[in-house]
């Protein structure tokens, strides 16, 4: 207890981790359902459909028959590999979203003054390239662990892949880094603030365009996500890396990828869309009530749905999700809550059009052969980003020179 | 026992079990990963000594881009476990108490020199945060031509290899 009393910061880590944690597992486990949803509904099919009203048990469901499904060791793997590479995986793709501030530096919960980060590092984005640069041994260790030419060939491409595109992807950040002059995600985040004419937010989008086409082409190749899908292209190499993983091994990797996505999301919202900054003006107070309303909505909307469109146990399961949000829109309308809720609202909402456009690309456009890949990687985005770069690098040092005369 | 002093043994430790492990392990990519272990365990001791930019740079250069290469490497040549020879007499009764010497030799002349006292009293003396404007404020001023030279010195690495890479052709 003596120890704990002279560590509080380790008490308060803790607490926020568990909140994170418990939170991040929902998300991941509801990303599958919003993806397979979108998807559908752009190819016009109806997607999960049965497991509660409209699909929404259906990661419960999925979680369920991952857990019990018979857990698969090849004879001839390296079971200690085997069964290090998804835990590797999951872990270092989690570890990332402790470092990613949800709010501003300090909100006060229950009167007590505080950060919407786990951890504020201060060089916070060196620290996150760090974690995610290791993220490549989970697939690479799969693939070679399994002891399968399948899973053999999907780990090389994967790792291939990987070290190519996070070059750019790393290059393609230094103009913001460039422009801000800091490492710090909260420092990133608050040099955003303020408004061309009064109303179009200064976010580093508008200066860094071309850095965050760079970035995000480059972020779905490195989260090996459709068009850049190739370590597991179904039809040349069955699953790729994971061909030989079954039950909570393969959810693992597949928690993986979701949270990697979270995570690349995340950090585009801190580099180029202004983190927790809302895109309207301050003086227009009324807009700290879009939080409460929005969900209000959805809760109008939903009660008309479970009314009008839901028969027998859907109903009843529906009217629980409306009674939840209208929970939540009223919870949003207290005054103590009201401020807290700002920030996290805006970078969600920012985080969940990233994920939609990452669902999108994944519905729309087909597979790149592995040639195109590497070439479109090394001799088109590579050069884009580095002229990027040595354009914002001559952009902040000519006002320096000029001044020197 | 302070909060670093204890994460310094459990580094330590995971820096010294990594390194054994690397010399004993016989599969080639075992040996790979534990020196991944090592990287890293020393990444999280120049954070305890307050070296952020350097444990960072430490992850991201040596275990997140050379170890990589090094495990895609012997995953594509398929390297096959090491073969165990006999220890030659010379290493046998020569070699391993020689080492041990040396390493009783070292521990005992660090404990001793200045840096080790300063240590072991715990003076604040080496705990000083470099942060990551200064240290490039010494880089890119103090020391620009080192530097420069150095990068210089790496492309004509790089160049070097390209050169006897393509001989063929």
């Amino acid at each position: 207890m003596e120890f704990i009393a002279q560590h509080p910061v380790l008490v308060a880590s803790l607490v926020k981790i568990v909140v994170l944690l418990v939170i991040l597992m929902t998300i991941l486990a509801y990303l599958s359902w919003f993806e397979r949803k979108i998807i559908a509904h752009i190819q016009s099919r109806w997607g999960p459909y049965y497991v509660g009203a409209h699909g929404l048990l259906q990661p419960l469901a999925d979680g369920i028959k991952f857990l019990f499904k018979e857990d698969l060791t090849p004879p001839a793997s390296d079971k200690l590999l085997y069964i290090l590479a998804p835990f590797l995986a999951l872990t270092l793709a989690m570890t990332t979203l402790a470092l990613i501030p949800f709010g501003p530096a300090t909100v006060s919960i229950f009167g007590h003054q505080t950060h919407l980060v786990v951890a504020n590092v201060d060089i916070g984005l060196l620290f996150l390239f760090a974690i995610t640069s290791l993220g490549v041994y989970g697939v690479a260790l799969a693939g070679w662990s399994s002891n399968s030419k399948y899973s053999l060939l999907g780990g090389l491409r994967s790792s291939a892949q990987m070290i190519s595109y996070e070059v750019s992807l790393t290059l393609s950040v230094v103009g913001v880094l460039l422009l801000a002059g800091t490492f710090n995600f909260n420092e990133l985040v608050t040099s955003q603030q303020g408004y061309y004419f009064h109303f179009i937010p200064r976010w580093r989008i508008g200066p860094q365009f071309i850095g965050f086409l760079c970035y995000f082409t480059a972020a779905i190749a490195e989260t090996n996500r459709a068009p850049f899908d190739l370590p597991e292209g179904e039809q040349e190499l069955v699953g790729g890396f994971h061909t030989e993983y079954s039950s909570f091994k393969f959810a693992m990797f597949f928690m993986a990828e979701y949270a990697n996505m979270v995570t690349v999301s995340c950090l585009a919202t801190i580099l180029f869309l202004g983190g927790w900054l809302s895109p309207f003006p301050e003086r227009w107070t009324f807009m700290q009530y879009l939080p409460a309303v929005s969900l209000l909505a959805l809760a109008v909307y939903l009660a008309y749905d479970t009314a009008v469109n839901m028969r027998g146990i859907a109903r009843f399961q529906l009217a629980v999700v409306t009674v939840l949000a209208g929970g939540l829109g009223f919870l949003c309308l207290l005054p103590g809550v009201m401020p807290v809720i700002q920030g996290p609202f805006w970078f969600t909402f920012k985080m969940g059009l990233l994920l939609f456009f990452y669902v999108w690309t994944r519905s729309t456009l087909p597979r790149l052969r592995y040639d195109q890949l590497m070439s479109f990687g090394w001799k088109l985005l590579l050069p884009v980003s580095l002229l990027n770069l040595v354009m914002t690098a001559l952009y902040v040092i000519f006002p320096l020179l000029v001044k020197r005369g | 026992m302070s909060l670093p002093f204890i994460l310094f043994f459990v580094f330590a430790f995971f820096a010294v079990v990594g390194a054994i492990l690397l010399i004993v392990a016989r599969e080639p990519i075992h040996s790979a990963l534990a020196l991944i272990m090592v990287m890293v365990a020393l990444a999280a001791l120049y954070l305890l000594l307050g070296a952020e930019f350097v444990a960072a740079v430490q992850i991201i250069v040596y275990a997140g881009a050379i170890m990589v290469l090094f495990v895609f490497v012997i995953m594509l040549l398929n390297a096959g476990v090491e073969e165990r020879t006999n220890w030659s007499k010379l290493a046998k009764y020569a070699g391993l108490p020689l080492g041990v010497f040396l390493l009783f030799e070292l521990t005992h002349w660090i404990a001793r020199s200045a840096v080790g006292k300063s240590i072991a009293n715990g003076s604040e003396a080496t705990n000083a945060a470099v942060s990551t404007r200064a240290l490039s404020e010494m880089l890119f001023r103090k020391y620009l031509f080192p530097f420069e030279a150095t990068s210089i010195l790496i492309l004509i690495a790089i160049l070097g290899a390209l050169v006897l890479a393509k001989r063929d052709e």
